[in-house]
């Protein structure tokens, strides 16, 4: 490691490893970001949950939404799996299901961006006790 | 994911670094690297329940974890997204499991900001302390600000010091610059010697660059280039991470010569303490550190004016030094926001005795002690009654049930007859005597007196023979008054702070509990059953069949009587064992 040697080099070495414990921060204060749960029971996983899973994360990171994705057990919907939970700040969460790849973009491109909604939307049958 | 695994002192003896070795070999072993971290943490306070493992970003918090548990957690939740239910906390009073940490009532009344790393940050791994806007604090006050205009800052902020005095920490600072001298010193105190406190240590093992950045912060504000770290021997993992941490801080180039391209220099050295209580104070810390005895000296001069070496030094506590960087990031006035008029900011206060909660917390100056020993601390062990809670350590005293809705600042504490001191809160049930707490307290003093000083030294030896003479029963009403005079002139003769305060949790107890004073010297009871000697052992004749098994396991003998027929002890034989207590089967004996 070669030495900091101004504020502006302190500032810019932050904003680098910002990034390795952006997670952390974000869980702090979830109720300010995008928060996205993807359901991954068995049938979740068997369905390709863990890979929308990780496009998710990914595909958020590269376009600069600030969000959590979390995941989360058997919501119930065995047969529209993979099947993801999206709260935008201040709103109520909306479920979708049968995510693939290309639904999960077009998620975050109209729906996350922009309060869009698209089609594969699952009227909730549940609510979460606080 | 990430998985935050504590590794405070606590955890750490309940097996965490295999917890740590478990978690990375699960995750190894299903190829989730790329999906799972796991970060060693500092402490995360909640103690009671070690050791702690927390899901990321989840929040989930999992209670009490073996290492053979860490295969369960990733298999369930960090590869299926199951919770481990099992492993949840379970709220005591609803007996449900809280899923997440932000559910939890111990944490909901807390704000952490001396504690803001702590359980959060790798504190072995100073780019986690850098991404969490570490050394920034430094970076402003060394190219934006003035020394003045920084201390200027820190007196806004209405800051008092931690370790026990409340003496504004702004204004040290400023007496301290305010001396011409070739040379000055910057200290930190981490001489923690309460009884059941452990609120720097675990600042230290969770944070140690925040404390190291606040001590250059110091040293640009108060014109030194020398820091010292006094801290005891006993704590090897703060000493560690410390060390860890100058080494870390010196290759970043954020301690050292021309610090971030000023011309400012400062490098901190480590000085150990063999654990002497005295060494708490200021001055005996800096003969201790010049390698003469822990002996206190008259003030003044004051360290600011003549300290280490005859230089001026600073000496702050861990827990000021902590919050040092966030009110220079973060301005005085939102430190100044958080508090009560005279008291700002937050206490980090640690929690032990007869408590649920047994831990480490953060809360803002202004919280009652029945927010803190009921909603954060979960109330009394086994449902039983409060007595007293003891703050200020062997300096303080016992508040009692009239003092629950108190709001905890200096001056609140001071009136009620206690003090802030550095943090230790012992919670008391019915089960104490506070006879006996008083004289727990004066042998502690007694033990650590440093002898310099007549008062300190014979007084507190002849008021813990008093207050053992009262326990036996053999206390008078002229004891009690004496006791409350010896008190009053040790307290008014005594050299140091630490001898002035000794007869504090003698004369709050003698305030608070006249009555239970009153009753061991009069009646010769001790309503606890604490003490042994005012104990009586009686056999109710109804109830004793005769089986002669009291007598038969009596160690001395003072049991008699005839086969089936009711026993009886003599007072003047037995010794209060308790085994024939043990033995009775028809719970015929009683404790009187």
């Amino acid at each position: 490691m070669t030495k900091i040697k101004s504020l502006a080099d302190l500032r810019r070495v932050k904003d680098d490893l910002q990034e390795k414990i952006r997670l952390r921060e974000n869980a702090d204060n979830p109720e300010k970001l995008v928060q996205i749960k993807v359901g991954m029971a068995t049938s979740g996983i068997a369905s390709g949950a863990k890979e929308v899973m990780s496009y998710l994360i990914e595909e958020l990171d590269k376009r600069n939404v600030e969000a959590v994705v979390s995941q989360t057990g058997d919501m119930g919907y065995c047969y529209a799996e993979p099947t993801i939970e999206v709260i935008l700040p201040g709103k109520e969460p909306v479920v979708f299901g049968k995510v693939t790849l290309k639904k999960a973009d077009e998620i975050i491109e109209k729906y996350i961006k922009n309060g869009e909604l698209v089609d594969g939307i699952i009227p909730r049958n549940y609510e979460t006790i606080e | 994911m990430h998985l935050l695994v504590c590794g405070g002192t606590g955890c750490r003896s309940a097996e965490s670094d295999a917890i740590v070795d478990s978690l990375n070999k699960a995750i190894a072993d299903r190829g989730l690297e790329n999906d799972a971290k796991v970060v060693m943490t500092g402490c995360f306070g909640f103690c009671e329940k070690g050791p702690i493992v927390k899901v990321l970003p989840d929040n989930t918090f999992y209670t009490q974890v073996t290492p053979a548990d860490a295969e369960e957690i990733v298999a369930e939740h960090i590869y299926k997204g199951r919770r481990v239910n099992r492993l949840l906390y379970i709220n005591p009073e609803s007996q449900e499991h809280v899923e997440d940490s932000k559910h939890m009532g111990f944490y909901r009344k807390q704000i952490r900001i001396a504690l803001r790393n702590c359980g959060f940050i790798d504190p072995e791994n100073i780019e986690e302390y850098i991404a969490r806007d570490g050394y920034s604090a430094l970076g402003k006050v060394l190219t934006e600000m003035t020394p003045e205009e920084a201390i200027q800052s820190i007196i806004k902020s209405g800051l008092r010091g931690r370790g026990g005095g409340g003496f504004p920490t702004g204004l040290k600072w400023d007496i301290t610059r305010k001396v011409a001298a070739e040379k000055k010193y910057v200290v930190c105190n981490a001489d923690e010697g309460d009884p059941g406190a452990f609120m720097d240590r675990s600042i230290l093992e969770g944070d140690p660059h925040s404390v190291i950045e606040a001590m250059a912060i110091n040293g640009y504000c108060t014109g030194a280039s020398y820091g010292l770290v006094y801290i005891r021997a006993e704590y090897p993992l703060a000493i560690n991470r410390l060390k860890t941490a100058i080494g870390q801080a010196r290759e970043y180039g954020l301690l050292g010569n021309g610090i971030l391209g000023t011309d400012f220099s400062f490098d901190i050295e480590l000085r150990y303490g063999a654990g002497a209580f005295v060494c708490g104070e200021e001055t005996a810390l800096i003969h201790s550190m010049e390698g003469m005895r822990g002996e206190p000296t008259f003030k003044p001069p004051f360290p600011s004016e003549s300290g280490y070496l005859g230089y001026p030094t600073n000496v702050n506590n861990v827990e000021t030094y902590a919050n040092i960087p966030v009110i220079i990031t973060k301005g005085p006035e939102w430190f100044a926001s958080i508090g009560t008029e005279k008291s700002k900011g937050t206490k980090v206060f640690a929690l032990a005795g007869k408590i649920n909660n047994v831990g480490l917390i953060e809360v803002p100056m202004g919280t009652t002690l029945r927010e803190v020993i009921y909603e954060i601390g979960g109330g009394i062990k086994d449902g039983k009654n409060f007595k007293a809670v003891q703050t200020g350590g062997p300096s303080g005293g016992c508040l009692t049930t009239k003092h629950l809705d108190t709001p905890i600042d200096y001056d609140n504490l001071l009136a009620a007859g206690s003090m802030m001191g550095s943090g230790g809160m012992i919670v008391m049930d019915e089960d104490d005597c506070m006879v006996s707490i008083a004289k727990f307290y004066l042998e502690f003093t007694v033990e650590e007196s440093c002898g310099k000083c007549t008062p300190c030294r014979v007084g507190n030896k002849r008021l813990h023979e008093i207050l053992e003479k009262i326990t036996r029963g053999e206390g008078t009403m002229k004891d009690l008054e004496k006791l409350r005079n010896l008190g009053q002139v040790i307290k008014d003769t005594a050299l140091c702070g630490l001898g002035q305060t000794s007869p504090n949790p003698v004369l709050s107890n003698l305030d608070n509990f006249w009555d239970e004073f009153v009753e061991h010297v009069t009646e010769k009871k001790c309503r606890a059953g604490q003490c042994k000697h005012l104990l009586r052992y009686v056999i109710e004749p109804d109830a004793c069949v005769g089986c002669t098994a009291c007598a038969r396991n009596c160690p001395v003998n003072a049991i008699t009587g005839e086969r089936k027929k009711a026993h009886e002890i003599n007072q003047e034989i037995c010794i209060k064992c308790g085994a024939c207590v043990e033995k009775c089967k028809f719970n015929a004996i009683f404790v009187r």
